[in-house]
């Protein structure tokens, strides 16, 4: 999978938060490296805490690493590179003072879309993902899965080859997340990125990706990559069939120790991984 | 439907509450009433009411109010821009660096906390019994809710809409335009509305204790000349006004909010 023609290459990145000796120290990544193809769908997966959502915000370039360095496209990363890369939030990041459709349109208008082929890319994109009726609503009026859907349609607006997602289900309930999970799965095997998904979830993470790259346990590094050989986009029935039910076992195993050890290390038991299907 | 039922019950304890309202107003002033006919309370120092009501009509057939009302709105007018332009200016300036809103924030809630008015025999000593001193004093106590509120409006922007700004590839102006400015704008309204109610009433305030104009010093003139009819119709007219910007003031601000 990893070839030539690797639209993100991670090379040896290690990232601290504060200094050695002070009390928010933090080392969340040690030394990760990986390849991501062009048009593949990559997982990250692991214990709270484990540098996943800190390793998407260095290749996105929202963060500077302590150490190693990212390229993207053949470039290196070093800052937002708004034209490549469009970012997927955990929480709904739309601005609650505008409508979803000046949302979408204020995007472009920061990336640096000319005006006339905004509205049109707007409303393409809120067709997508199956929102076109409610343009003209607030984000507070809409529910959680919508905002998602709608923060969705901004990043897709954006028109970028490479597409990164901070667990961007995560705030939803079960069934939300399941069909969010099928049409997601839909939508991007049209649409030929290259995405970074980083879940909780081990029923996500085998649904959507091509590949899922497994954490350890703080300080972060990828333990495993485990492909999924299913073609795009997936079936419901996959979720039900012997292949889903064997990989998601098999990450299961991979995580669980991770899992054990986070939780010694915070002393809490808050770093759950979610076990059901999907 | 539920919606439209629970919206028809909230309008109508809107206004059994309006109607209360207005009865213990009628209350008070026949109350008013009673005492200064039937119960034999000194004229001098409760006049009837019906003797204000025709005060009141005199003074604004008369016109002779004009002078001392536009004193008294042009050093609001002052006072307030004033402090709106530097409180805003000020408050963003702080609001750019954490350190500086860790300084200045409790420093100044402290400070707004201190009854500036005790500094008022200073203003005229500086400024003089005119206007100035009027302006210095509602400016400096106006100052501070604008100034308060501009800091906590800019200074606690949700750091993920920067964060997804900037990864859109927002510049700065843009930042500043279409995150910044429209996060904070609701907690600063509130601080303009806060900072003009207290400019108002302490340039009133200010010239009922140490002035040559104003509609403050017009009631105290005719405290001292006994005239407590004529008194007592300036106090309504002042509190009509000041009823009149108050609402202005808010309704803008709920205008502001809503876009």
């Amino acid at each position: 999978m990893a070839t030539a023609e690797a639209a993100i290459k991670v090379c040896g990145v290690s990232h601290q938060f504060g200094d050695e000796g002070e009390q928010r120290f933090v080392r969340a990544l040690a030394d990760t490296s990986l390849d991501i193809a062009r048009g593949e769908l990559l997982c990250l997966i692991g214990p709270s805490g484990c540098g996943k959502s800190t390793l998407l915000n260095v290749i996105g370039g929202l963060m500077t690493p302590s150490s190693g360095g990212v390229d993207v496209l053949g470039k290196p990363v070093r800052g937002p590179l708004p034209r490549d890369i469009a970012f997927v939030f955990q929480e709904s990041a739309l601005f609650p003072w505008n409508t979803i459709i000046e949302n979408i349109g204020l995007g472009m208008t920061f990336q640096g879309v000319a005006k006339p082929g905004r509205a049109a890319r707007a409303a393409s994109a809120l067709e997508a993902v199956g929102l076109k009726d409610f343009a003209q609503h607030y984000p507070a009026q809409l529910s959680g899965g919508m905002r998602q859907r709608a923060a969705l349609a901004r990043a897709l607006s954006l028109e970028t080859p490479i597409l990164l997602m901070d667990e961007p289900f995560g705030a939803l309930d079960e069934q939300t997340r399941m069909i969010l999970g099928e049409d997601l799965s839909v939508l991007l095997a049209r649409s030929h990125k290259t995405i970074v998904f980083v879940t909780h979830s081990l029923g996500e993470a085998v649904f959507l990706a091509d590949r899922v790259a497994v954490f350890s346990a703080r300080p972060g590094t990828i333990k495993q990559v485990i492909a999924v050989d299913e073609p795009h986009p997936r079936k419901p029935e996959f979720v039900t069939s012997a292949k889903f039910t064997t990989l998601r076992n098999q990450l299961y195993g991979l995580l669980h120790d991770e899992i054990r050890k986070a939780v010694q290390q915070t002393g809490l038991a808050d770093a759950t991984v979610q076990t059901g299907p999907t | 439907m539920m919606a439209g039922k629970e919206d028809r019950k909230r309008d109508r304890d809107a206004l059994m509450s309006r109607i209360v309202q207005a009865g213990f107003l009628a209350g008070l002033i026949l109350i008013w009433y009673l005492a200064s006919t039937r119960w034999g309370v000194n004229r001098l120092l409760l006049p009837d009411p019906v003797a204000v009501y025709d005060n009141l009509i005199d003074i604004l057939r008369s016109g002779e109010f004009i002078d001392d009302l536009e004193i008294t709105l042009g050093e609001l007018a002052a006072a307030f821009a004033i402090s709106v332009t530097s409180g805003v200016t000020l408050g963003y300036l702080i609001s750019r660096s954490p350190y500086a809103i860790e300084v200045f924030e409790p420093l100044f809630a402290a400070i707004y906390a201190i009854p500036i008015i005790l500094f008022l025999p200073l203003f005229v000593l500086f400024f003089g019994l005119g206007p100035a001193s009027k302006i210095a004093l509602g400016a400096s106590i106006s100052f501070f809710p604008v100034v308060i509120n501009t800091i906590a409006g800019f200074g606690h922007v949700d750091r993920l809409f920067v964060t997804a700004a900037r990864s859109m590839g927002a510049s700065d102006y843009h930042l500043f335009r279409h995150v910044l400015l429209p996060a904070a704008l609701p907690v600063i309204l509130t601080g303009l509305r806060m900072g003009f109610t207290t400019a108002l009433l302490s340039i009133i305030g200010s010239e009922t204790l140490a002035s040559l104009a104003g509609l403050g010093h017009r009631i105290v003139h005719l405290a001292e000349a006994m005239d407590m009819a004529r008194m007592f119709a300036y106090i309504v007219f002042v509190i009509a006004i000041a009823v009149i910007l108050n609402t202005i003031v808010s309704t803008l601000e709920a205008r502001g909010k809503r876009n």
